[in-house]
Order: C-alpha cells, then sequence, then structure tokens
C-alpha cells in the first residue's frame, strides 16, 4: 500500500459526502442490502458463472444514481485482486473434469469455477467499495451503532478515520525528509527503519495525549456522543425490499440463461 | 493474508462473523471497565499509526525484499489484549472500506485470523512469559519473534481451514497449507524483529509509555471466554470442512476415479490401520489429497459419479449460458448507463 492509495482515501471521502438520492437513503438501508446482496453472491454454487450476471445490476445503479466514477473504483478493484486470483488460479490446474462446452472445446470445471471466483470477487468488491462511497465513513459508522455495533467499536472507527489523514501525512513527510537525504533511494536500513517507525510512534501517542487533554478541557467525560441523523424515511423500506426482491428473483430463476435461450432459441 | 468474499461461503463467513462480533462486544465492554477515559484517544490514533507504519519499508538484505511492521503484537504489547483486539479489527474495517483488502462478509475471517491469535494467544502465552515486561533485552527478541510467528502460523492456518470450509478452492488441503505456512513463517520473523526493534527503541527513548508490571496489576486474559471462543470457532470451521468433504470430493479425487474407476486407491479400513492412517494424513504433505476426517472418507459409498452437487454438461445450456450472460452484462452496463445519463442531466 503505498502513499498514492491515501489520495484515493480521501476522494471515497468526498464521494461520501454528495448529495445524490442514493446517498440521501439512509446508511442502515444500504448496509442490510449490501450484506444481503453479498451473502447472495457467494451462496450460488461453485460452478455458475451466467446466473451471477444480473447482480452486477445492483452496484452498477448505485454507482450510476451516485455518481461515482467508475475509474476509481476499477483502480482499487485491481489493487485488491492478488489473493482471490492466487488462490483461485489453482483450481485450473486441480480440475481437469469437463464441466461445459463452448461451442464443441470443453471447459474444464477448474476454469469453470476460476471464472466463477472471478465474478464474485468483482461483484462483492464493488458492492462492498460503492456502499462507502456513496454513504461516507460518518454516516455508515453512525447507522452501524444504531445497528447495534458496540459503541466503544463505533467511536474507534470513527477517531481512526479522524486521525488516519494527520498521521499519514506525519509519516509521508518522514519518508520524503529521508528520499531527500538518501538521493531517491526510498529502502530503508533495518536500525534507521526502528528508530524512525519509534519516534513515529511517539510522535503519535503524544498527539493522542494532547487529543485527550483538548477533550477534556471541553468535557470529556469518558462518553462520546454520536449525532444520529435523519430518521427512517419511506424510501429506506422500499429500497431493502426491492432490492430483496430482485436478489431473490435472480437468485431462484437464472435470468441470464432465460434471455440467452430467448436469443437463440426465440423461447424460455 | 486478508481474505476475500469471492473465496468464502455464507456458512463460514456468517459463523466467523458471530464469532468476530461477539469478542468484539466482550473486548468493547473490558475497555469500557477500564475506566482509562485516555484509552479512546489513544487507540484511534494508534490505529492511525498501523496503518502509517505498514507504508514504510525497510529493505531486508541479501533479499532485495522489504519488510515492515504489520501491528497485531505491537499494539498488544501498548494496549493489552482487550484495546489491541479492537483497534486492530478497526483497521481491518477501514481497509476493507477503503481499500477493498478484504471482504466485508470475510471481515469476520480476517478480524479473527489477524486480532484472536495475536492479540490473545501470542501476547498472553508467549510474548509476556518470555518477555517478563523486560522490554529492552534478549529475551524480548525472543519473546517478540516467537509471539510474531505463532500468531501468523495460526492465523494462516485458519485461513487454510476457512478456506477450505469454504469449498471454493480446488487447492489441496496439503499443498495450500505448504503454501502459506512457510511464507508466514519467514514474514513473522520479520515482524516479531520489527516490533522488538520499535518496543526496544520506545522503551529506551520513553519508558514510561509502556505498560509495566506494577502499572498494570495483573490483567491476564481470562482462559475460559477464550477457549469458549476458540472451541466455537473450531466446531463451526470442523463442521464446515466435514460437511464440504463429504458432499465435494475435489478435483484429484475426480481424476484418481477417472483414472481407476474407484472413488480412492483401496486402502485397508481396519481399526489400527485407519488409526495409523489418520496420523499419516494429519503428518503427510499431501494428506489423501484433500481435507477431510477419515470417518466420512470410509463411509463415503461408492455412489455414482453422476450423483452430487456437479452442474449437468450440456453444450445446448452452456451457450444459451454464454450468450445470455453477455446480453445481460450489457443490459445491466446500458440501465446504469441510462440512469446516470439521467440523473447527471436532472
Amino acid at each position: 500500500m503505498g502513499f498514492e492509495a491515501w489520495i484515493e482515501v480521501s476522494r471515497m471521502d468526498e464521494l461520501g459526502r454528495q448529495d445524490t438520492p442514493v446517498h440521501r437513503i439512509d446508511a442502515r438501508a444500504k448496509t442490510v442490502t449490501t450484506l444481503l446482496f453479498i451473502a447472495i453472491v457467494m451462496s450460488f454454487p461453485r460452478y455458475e458463472v451466467s446466473a451471477l450476471t444480473p447482480f452486477f445490476l445492483y452496484p452498477l445503479s448505485l454507482m450510476a444514481i451516485g455518481l461515482i466514477p467508475a475509474r476509481s473504483l476499477l483502480k482499487k478493484l485491481f489493487v485488491a485482486a492478488p489473493f482471490a486470483l492466487a488462490v483461485g488460479i489453482f483450481n485450473p490446474f486441480f480440475d481437469h473434469r469437463t464441466a461445459a462446452f463452448v461451442g464443441a472445446a470443453p471447459v474444464s470445471g477448474g476454469w469453470l469455477s476460476f471464472a466463477s471466483i472471478l465474478v464474485r470477487f468483482l461483484l462483492t468488491v464493488s458492492a462492498a467499495l460503492v456502499l462507502v462511497a456513496c454513504t461516507g465513513m460518518h454516516r455508515l459508522c453512525a447507522g452501524l451503532g444504531r445497528m447495534g455495533m458496540p459503541h466503544v467499536f463505533v467511536v474507534q472507527l470513527l477517531f481512526l478515520y479522524r486521525y488516519l489523514f494527520m498521521i499519514t501525512d506525519e509519516g509521508a513527510r518522514m519518508l520524503r525528509s529521508i528520499e531527500l537525504r538518501s538521493s531517491g533511494k526510498a529502502s530503508l536500513r533495518f536500525r534507521a527503519y526502528a528508530s524512525l517507525v519509534g519516534h513515529l510512534l511517539l510522535r503519535s501517542m503524544a498527539r493522542a495525549e494532547r487529543v485527550y487533554r483538548a477533550m477534556q478541557a471541553r468535557g470529556f467525560d469518558g462518553e462520546v456522543r454520536i449525532l444520529h441523523p435523519t430518521p427512517l424515511r419511506w424510501s429506506d423500506p422500499a429500497f431493502v425490499c426491492g432490492w430483496t426482491a430482485f436478489f431473490v428473483v435472480a437468485r431462484c430463476w437464472n435470468l441470464a440463461d432465460m434471455l440467452g435461450a430467448l436469443m437463440t432459441k426465440g423461447e424460455l | 493474508m486478508h481474505m476475500s468474499d469471492a473465496l468464502i461461503s455464507p456458512a463460514v463467513g456468517g459463523t466467523m462473523w458471530a464469532v468476530s462480533g461477539g469478542i468484539i462486544t466482550y473486548c468493547a465492554r473490558k475497555v469500557k471497565d477500564s475506566l482509562r477515559d485516555n484509552l479512546v484517544p489513544l487507540m484511534g490514533v494508534l490505529g492511525a499509526f498501523i496503518f502509517t507504519a505498514q507504508m514504510i519499508n525497510f529493505s531486508i538484505p541479501g533479499t532485495g525484499s522489504s519488510g515492515h511492521l504489520g501491528g497485531g503484537l505491537i499494539l498488544a504489547v501498548l494496549l493489552g489484549p482487550y484495546a489491541a483486539f479492537l483497534v486492530i479489527a478497526s483497521v481491518l474495517t477501514v481497509q476493507a472500506f477503503f481499500f477493498a483488502d478484504g471482504g466485508l462478509l470475510a471481515l469476520g475471517c480476517n478480524i479473527f485470523n489477524l486480532g484472536f491469535y495475536p492479540a490473545f494467544i501470542a501476547y498472553p502465552f508467549l510474548y509476556r512469559v518470555i518477555a517478563k515486561d523486560r522490554y529492552v533485552s534478549s529475551r524480548a527478541v525472543v519473546a517478540a519473534i516467537a509471539a510474531a510467528m505463532a500468531g501468523l502460523q495460526l492465523g494462516a492456518f485458519s485461513v487454510v481451514l476457512e478456506t477450505k470450509a469454504s469449498g471454493m478452492s480446488d487447492l489441496p488441503f496439503g499443498t495450500f497449507v505448504l503454501l502459506m505456512q512457510p511464507i508466514h513463517l519467514a514474514i513473522g520473523l520479520v515482524e516479531g524483529l520489527t516490533t522488538a526493534a520499535v518496543v526496544s527503541f520506545v522503551a529506551r527513548a520513553r519508558p514510561e509509555v509502556l505498560p509495566t508490571a506494577v502499572a498494570t496489576p495483573a490483567a491476564p486474559v481470562r482462559l475460559k471466554p477464550l477457549l469458549a471462543g476458540l472451541s466455537l470457532a473450531a466446531l463451526t470451521i470442523g463442521g464446515g470442512v466435514s460437511w464440504c468433504a463429504s458432499t465435494r470430493p475435489d478435483g484429484l479425487e475426480w481424476s484418481i476415479a477417472k483414472v481407476t474407476g474407484k472413488k480412492e486407491v483401496a486402502k485397508p479400513r481396519g481399526g489400527l490401520h485407519a488409526r495409523l492412517a489418520t496420523v499419516q494424513e494429519a503428518t503427510a504433505v499431501l494428506p489423501d489429497y484433500g481435507f477431510k476426517p477419515p470417518e466420512t472418507a470410509a463411509a463415503k459409498p461408492d455412489k455414482p459419479e453422476t450423483s452430487g452437487p456437479w452442474p449437468a454438461v450440456s453444450a445446448g445450456t452452456s451457450v444459451s449460458g454464454i450468450a445470455g450472460g453477455l446480453a445481460t452484462l450489457l443490459l445491466v452496463c446500458l440501465i446504469g448507463f441510462v440512469l446516470k445519463k439521467r440523473h447527471a442531466t436532472a
């Protein structure tokens, strides 16, 4: 993870602050729907590919209405891909059984399950990213808190998010100064690394202490209070119910196969 | 070793969510009861520190690769197990939210694999026992290496178990273990060394920020909830594994069945033989090309190959499947495009 990634985080933050119909939907509704979406996508049998394609409707339509540019999400998808690929790529080597035919060419079960893993990966990761991009960290955390996540943990998430940018800035400054002093070579020797990270740690802890003093000066009593904005509107349950209905239909019937049959044979 | 949603089943993901959620609730209560107000900002800032520290690399001489701090163990040293677990969980959550580093439903697995072991196993049972609160000594280095290695080995093994239990990967259990464990031995060594180095730096520069035996009046981890959590996870994973092992023979087994015409190469299944076979399977490099309890393997009847969850092979449905899939993708993209246009002009 490099520092370029941080520009992306602040972009996600900006996207989360937008005001579109999707952003206005309650964080809880979107969280529940997204989790349901991921669970249903994951519940498909391992060789399924075509039946998964209708599910792209969910992340894509949220992206479209939420005005989320596809490019930044795609970039993140590629960065995150290695582990899923690394484990999935072995399937073709271990599963040679013919599972389907493309025209006359046989396709082994391994390639089919690998393709299925890829499609699942695209679906689940894009849904998760879209959820954050069209909700924003603050609304998301407040929603999670109202859904029963322990208060201490919600506060921890918000604090972490709050200080992420500052501490990373601090680290970036340190790294830049090292680069300037070592004629561009970014890599460190171990001893220098240890004291560098140690210093960063001490500075972070000193900052935490200052923050704590400032909080105390403003009457902090050990309890962090989070504003809970926006009551539920009628559109929120409608959002959940509508998408759930679509997911269930797409899970029970292979919509893509039906469309394909309609196209190739003229009947369902 | 962040797991992604694509590789796990809803049952495994849901179970691990419940397990990790339970531990988070438990830790949250513990932290609240600790009455250390300054823990709130400290935890937040240390979480951000871990993020930054993961971006600073040092070069490992002679290998051309680089290493960095993972963070689980040093958090446990600085904050104690309960707060450390919460911080690790929050770091992983933010990574999943913003970097797609590990999936949302796999988050429970990831929090357990990367948080539970360092905070509740490696730190209390290895680090504290060996280091004895002396942060600048060779003891501390040994302690950090041992604890980091143990934590990562357990975590990596859990990744293997969870992936196998989900039944999405065809990678045989033994091969998967061989791929995961040695590399995490190396990662554990790096993690242990960096943790020890940073802790000893801090202990020399500002010893007062590190907890000492006096300052933390014996906050040992209570064994009961720990064991309960562990056995719950083991039970569910074990159940999942045996279930998928009995319904889904893996690829190699299938090809063996093809070659020999039998489900498995014949093996004596007597009492002692079976027990020895169990030992052998547990220690062998490629035990039985798969992971399953010997009982289910032995009890597996020679049922015909066509039964079970394999999809039927038919050229007709495949073609319409591909055409339909592509058409659906196109349609979905079109809908997205139209929605965007409409919204942008509105």
